[in-house]
């Protein structure tokens, strides 16, 4: 009954995101009030619908129902409870409705901060966001509806895949889903309503940025999850289903910049609105390549052609129907004024272009497969090396103009002064550089050169509040004073940008890292890194619904024992399939990491061995950076953005 | 400068971080693309030996032969014709007789074939798309039904 309730519901959601739709945009359309004024309801109604529904499938899961067909198939009654609660959307259905709760949500809360939007914005971007929502609740009700049943039902489920039976993956598609859908709708929703301006700027950008932290985090848990489940101690494949992560997160990096220059200085409008299409358009794209299974990759699950052939064409719909709305009012926008190139909106620019370049070249690689096998049948892979060679002649140009971008005034900047400001930043990264060049002398050269970059931008980062801080004559307590005193979004710039630092310092140590594999036999010794690695005994072992056969090794420095590492292979009971435990000793940051394959007759076991120096900055850093995007968004100028309108042309609190 | 001298610095400015973008990446396409063949195709190409390619298909039943020190060596077909491939490591969970694989590497004078990298997948259920296009090519595909006992 409670299924049925839930599927009840979301119909009737359907009936409400159209309604969201037809009523509002007519209403902005015809400039009727109380047409518009219909946005509001519809979004909360839909929203109460959709989590009704939601609520209905996770009682399913936690009830083991398995006369629910979905639930059948995904889940078990010896599952603990957390993984049948994200056993919900650890399948194709279950993930759709998630994705369609989100897209619900964020109508809402658009409708929720409404009063201090102007009417006629708030009601356009309901009305498309509605259209969105409708295109999905329709998808999961006729291609992938969660509710079907079973009859006569099973008495035990088929069990989840166990790679999905991990902590890690619990949270992680939560994460990447919080999309930019909402930035479309911004986009769109302006160009129906005609005024795009600061303002709108100013609107649009806590929702993007609140996609982006998002975002950041997912890939960041999607990465540890792949680098410690898979077993092959990589934290990046240039997997397709990577790169359709890494796209959207490229475009909206460069969105949250763009905004910014329309905020402030009222330009790049037009590029601004393309860029929010092109961002969401690749989200969608993102799913469809998961979806579909038109790549071969390591991270999808739950691939289906003929339903990849349905969100193609909602794709098609929304990505058409985005540029076409483009390319008709487009020209409508007045022109912001020209600016210096030597400015911080010109930096902006520069950053712009690097990234749509970086995310231009992905895409090309990503997809250059599909289309040369559409065009002459022939099956090739592009691979890391073709994505390395790429991304990084973009992206070190990129993140060496940070620190001066920053540093440098809007409208005029003065280039002599902002080197001036950072001389002391270059001198300390140069000075890391150089010291650690010294110090692993005869190493690879790229992981020091990578190095004095993340330390450049972490010290230009400093530099950066410091300055701003900073007046002659001051002590230091009115120079805290000031510093507390700045803005939070040029705190959050910040240290997002030491958080970028701090990663490109953990993606250049990698280069010092070492890899063996070999057969050891108990009582045999192998080397990693500045550890010895001592196999002590291989046994077999029960979990909760697994048997696990484990290899302890014994961890040393010098003579003295400092740990113990226990990677395993489990078979899961429900599924009689393995899957590879690493095992991982985390010392300072870096990592040791092992994984086996299975024991030989004469108990001895291969091992693959792996010690990772600074391996763990690269989370720590990705976390940074979203911490550095929240702080942004308690900003006070994020928070009111309606009540602080400026007068065109005034300086904004921050410059 | 002029209105018109900044915006064409401007557009000149980027058209430069486009041209470099765009030579990049057919510069690298070119070169570090790697083919994707069936045991089939690789009899009827004539291949030259030393050429980075992935091999797809079904590992033989009864092939896989282990050696000294991780070493092993296995049979992949599509049906039609068999490779022989040798490789040392540690190999995906996945990997069993009978099921489909994935193996990147150099293709070795005589119809061999050296593997660094071997790929399974994540779902028992699952087939790689390279790999079932072979068999259907060759005719030997056995239909979704092996997949369709997940729906």
């Amino acid at each position: 009954m409670i299924v049925e309730i839930g599927h009840y519901a979301l119909v009737l959601a359907l009936a409400a995101a159209l309604i969201q739709t037809a009523l509002p945009l007519w209403g902005v359309i015809s400039r009727d009030a109380a047409l518009m004024e219909t946005a509001k309801p519809a979004a909360l109604a839909g929203f109460l619908l959709v989590a009704m529904s939601y609520g209905a499938l996770t009682w399913a899961y936690v009830a083991s129902d398995f006369s629910v067909l979905n639930v059948y198939a995904n889940s078990h009654s010896q599952k603990p409870l957390v993984y049948r609660i994200s056993g919900v959307w650890a399948n194709h259905e279950g993930s759709m409705l998630l994705w369609v709760s989100i897209l619900v949500l964020f109508a809402a809360m658009v409708a929720l901060k409404g009063r201090e939007m102007p009417l006629r914005l708030q009601a356009a971007v309901l009305g498309v966001q509605g259209s969105i929502s409708a295109a999905f609740i329709f998808f999961v009700l006729l291609a992938s509806n969660p509710f079907e049943r079973l009859l006569p039902a099973p008495v035990e489920g088929r069990g989840l895949n166990p790679l999905l039976q991990d902590p890690g993956l619990a949270i992680h598609p939560p994460l990447l889903y919080v999309g930019f859908s909402i930035a479309f709708s911004f986009a769109v929703g302006a160009l129906i309503h005609g005024r795009i301006d600061a303002v709108w700027a100013r609107f649009v950008r806590p929702w993007t940025l609140l996609a982006w932290i998002f975002l950041t985090a997912g890939i960041a848990m999607g990465s540890y999850w792949a680098y410690y489940e898979l077993g092959w101690g990589g934290w990046w494949f240039w997997d397709p289903v990577e790169n359709a992560s890494l796209m959207p997160w490229l475009a909206g990096t460069a969105l949250l910049h763009s905004t910014l220059v329309m905020e402030k200085r009222d330009a790049l409008k037009v590029w601004t609105i393309l860029l929010s299409i092109l961002t969401f358009s690749l989200s969608l794209l993102g799913a469809f390549l998961v979806r579909s299974g038109v790549l071969t990759s390591v991270h999808a699950f739950a691939t289906d052609p003929a339903r990849g052939q349905v969100i193609l064409a909602i794709l098609i719909f929304f990505i058409g129907g985005g540029f076409a709305l483009f390319a008709w009012r487009a020209p409508l926008l007045k022109q912001g004024g020209l600016f210096a190139p030597i400015s911080r909106e010109g930096a902006l620019v520069v950053n712009n272009l690097l990234l749509a370049a970086i995310t231009a070249a992905v895409f090309i690689g990503t997809l250059y497969p599909l289309a040369l096998e559409a065009i002459d049948g022939s099956k090739i892979s592009v691979g890391p090396p073709f994505f390395e060679a790429t991304v990084i002649p973009l992206g070190v140009p990129l993140l060496l103009i940070v620190p001066v971008g920053t540093a440098l005034a809007w409208k005029r900047g003065d280039l002599y002064g902002v080197a001036q400001r950072l001389m002391v930043a270059a001198g300390l990264a140069l000075a890391a550089m150089i010291g650690v060049f010294a110090w692993t002398h005869g190493g690879p050269v790229a992981a020091p050169l990578g190095i004095g970059l993340g330390a450049w931008l972490i010290f230009g980062s400093i530099s950066e509040i410091l300055a701003r801080s900073h007046r002659t004559g001051a002590g230091p307590s009115l120079m805290l004073r000031r510093a507390l005193g700045l803005p939070l979004a040029a705190w959050g710039a910040a240290i997002a940008h030491i958080g970028v630092g701090v990663a490109v310092i953990g993606i250049s140590a990698t280069a010092w890292g070492t890899e063996k594999i070999a057969l050891v036999r108990p009582g045999e010794v192998l080397q990693a890194g500045p550890y010895t690695v001592r196999l002590e005994r291989s046994f077999v072992r029960n979990g909760p619904d697994f048997r696990e056969t484990v290899a302890t090794f014994s961890v040393l420095k010098g003579d003295e024992v400092v740990g113990r590492i226990e990677p395993g292979k489990r078979v899961f009971v429900a599924q009689t399939m393995p899957t590879s435990e690493a095992g991982l000793m985390t010392a300072g940051l870096g990592q040791v990491y092992a994984s086996i394959s299975e024991f030989e007759p004469d108990g001895s076991v291969g091992v693959r061995l792996y010690w990772k120096p600074l391996v763990t900055l690269i989370w720590i850093g990705s976390m940074i950076m979203a911490a550095g995007g929240a702080l942004s968004m308690f900003d006070r100028r994020a928070r009111v953005a309606a009540a602080v309108r400026a007068p065109h042309g005034a300086k904004p609190a921050g410059a | 400068m002029t209105r018109k001298g900044k915006r064409l610095a401007v557009i000149g400015g980027m058209g430069a971080v486009l041209a470099l973008a765009a030579g990049l990446v057919l510069y690298q396409v070119t070169d570090t693309i790697v083919f994707f063949y069936g045991p089939t195709e690789i009899h009827e190409k004539n291949l030259q030996p030393g050429t980075r390619i992935r091999v797809g298909g079904i590992v033989v039943d009864g092939s896989v032969k282990r050696g000294e020190n991780l070493a092993m060596t296995f049979k992949v077909t599509d049906g039609n014709k068999e490779i022989a491939v040798s490789y040392r490591g540690i190999l995906p969970d996945l990997f069993r007789e009978g099921q489909g694989v994935v193996a990147e590497g150099v293709l070795q004078p005589g119809q061999a074939f050296r593997a660094d990298t071997v790929l399974a997948k994540h779902d028992e259920n699952y087939m790689p798309k390279e790999v079932a296009d072979t068999l259907k090519k060759q005719g030997k595909w056995q239909g979704e039904a092996k997949a369709g006992e997940t729906r």
